[in-house]
């Protein structure tokens, strides 16, 4: 049943969005700019120094594409547990229990805004830019590893949105710590994670698997040694990360389902 | 209020470190800010966000568009002052809650700058409410587009996208190159956050700041009234 269900809730999300066709363009434009802020901020940056953590202009350009497209498309499926607090507190979750669907799925697909495509948008085209300007030693592997980096990205991305959205189920209003994460992280995998100090790095690039979306990727892309001292077939881990996060993620999920109580009628 | 809290720090330890790394860089030094003025400008920066409530809310636009604001007009007040009023005594508050604990934070943890001399912690004091007064300008300009579009969220949206970068919050204005620098100096932005900050920091003269921000806090504020004048006059009120 869910097969048809899922495709059937997002496909009727996306036609309601379209036809307000003026201001969709213009939400759509307005993340492309948010996707750009940190464009400006790096290339501001550049104007004062030749490297960053020992990473040239475009090789950082590479990181934040890839964090950007990643996501991007974490966004548009997972940005909606940011409304969970309401669900929680006006007690509109009981709704979502009694259905024979999953919990989180049905969130996923409450809302899908068709406009975050734009930050994705945004991203690719500084992607496409980076990789044309970096050198990289193409190979059928490395091709495979740029289309897999973004996705599991996206993956890495949703499993921090699950599991600090979690944190709901106890703390009603804690959407600003779970946005610490989620939007932070964004923020974090944009540069090279050499840049932050040691405590910042382990919660963010390890703890919170930060450093695989885009950090490890592009080291292996580029073909350069980790200056934090880990091997190169690290780069090829992150669907590993990715998988691990989910499960991860699904659990947390469970956990803090179990917990909740409606509020009665 | 904690979770508000943690957000706060988290993002300002990243800026923090970005910035740390750029002027690691470039040798210890970009365009007047070394390693203390840039961790001050950075942990003032994300306590006046809070005090100035940079990414307000939509709420009196959505009282526009749902009619509920005909209550707010007829009510015997000047509703720009009220709401002027009502954002100060949040300021108050705010102060103490969003502005002071990151700054002590930063204070405690940071290499930190502190004022060269005594006057500048009372100017800087007024230069961040004459901030917060040209913040509400801004917002309530934003809220009254209501009145036209019915349906302001796309402005809203472009305001919180692009106002952290064009008011010093993400990175110093003086890191800019010289045109958009000049460029941004024209326009209120940098009058929000780095106008406060400079003053804090002692970078430009103190009193030229706060008279560039005082011409936009009366311009925007005359703005306000005046756009409001129109506004009112678009207000049909179905008997009742």
């Amino acid at each position: 049943m869910a097969d048809v269900i899922y495709p059937r809730l997002i496909g009727a999300r996306l036609r309601s969005q379209m036809s307000y066709r003026a201001s969709f363009a213009l939400d759509l434009v307005t993340q492309v700019l948010a996707q750009w802020i940190e464009l400006v901020v790096i290339l501001v940056l550049f104007g004062h120094v030749s490297a960053l953590g020992g990473f040239t202009r475009d090789e950082v350009l590479l990181m934040y594409a890839f964090a950007g497209i990643a996501f991007g498309i974490a966004d548009l499926f997972a940005g909606q547990l940011d409304n969970l607090p309401t669900y929680i507190r006006t007690g509109t979750f009981d709704v979502l229990l009694m259905r024979p669907l999953g919990t989180l799925p049905q969130i996923m697909v409450s809302d899908v805004r068709l406009r975050r495509v734009g930050r994705i948008v945004g991203a690719i085209a500084v992607m496409v830019y980076a990789l044309t300007h970096v050198g990289v030693a193409w190979t059928p592997a490395k091709v495979a590893l740029t289309i897999v980096t973004p996705l599991a990205g996206a993956v890495i991305f949703g499993a921090i949105w699950v599991v600090t959205c979690s944190v709901c189920f106890w703390i009603v209003e804690g959407r600003e710590f779970a946005n610490a994460f989620t939007y932070g992280s964004n923020t974090f995998t944009s540069y090279p994670v050499n840049v932050y100090s040691a405590p910042l790095r382990w919660v963010m690039a390890f703890i919170v698997p930060g450093a695989f979306v885009a950090y490890y990727p592009s080291l292996a892309l580029l073909g350069k040694q980790d200056p934090l001292g880990l091997p190169g077939w690290v780069g090829w881990a992150s669907p590993l990360v990715a998988a691990l996060a989910a499960a991860v993620a699904g659990f947390a999920w469970r956990f803090a389902v179990r917990h909740y109580r409606g509020t009665g009628s | 209020m904690l979770a508000g809290m943690t957000a706060n720090v988290v993002f300002g330890l990243l800026r923090a470190a970005v910035l740390v790394a750029a002027l690691k860089a470039a040798n210890g030094e970009i365009a007047e800010y070394g390693i203390a003025a840039t961790n001050t400008y950075v942990w003032i920066g994300q306590g006046l966000l809070g005090f100035i409530l940079l990414w307000g809310t939509n709420e009196l636009a959505e009282r526009v568009r749902s009619g509920d604001v005909v209550v707010d007009l007829y009510r015997p007040w000047h509703l720009q002052s009220a709401l002027l009023a009502q954002d100060l005594g949040r300021g108050g508050y705010a102060f103490l809650s969003r502005l002071a604990p990151p700054v002590v934070f930063g204070m405690l943890l940071f290499p930190f700058q502190l004022p060269a001399s005594l006057m500048q912690w009372p100017l800087f004091l007024v230069s961040a409410v004459i901030a917060l007064v040209i913040c509400f300008a801004c917002r309530f300009l934003i809220d009254l587009s209501a009145f036209w579009l019915l349906d302001n969220r796309g402005l809203f949206g472009f305001w919180n996208v692009a106002s952290g970068l064009l008011c010093g919050l993400t990175v110093p204005i003086a890191f800019f190159p010289e045109w958009a620098r000049d460029a941004l100096w024209m326009t209120p932005f940098p009058a929000l956050m780095q106008a406060p900050i400079d003053v804090f920091l002692g970078h430009g003269d103190p009193v030229r700041t706060l008279l560039y921000q005082v011409f936009w806090a009366v311009a925007l504020l005359v703005a306000g009234h005046l756009v409001l004048q129109r506004a009112v006059r678009r207000v049909v009120v179905q008997g009742g």
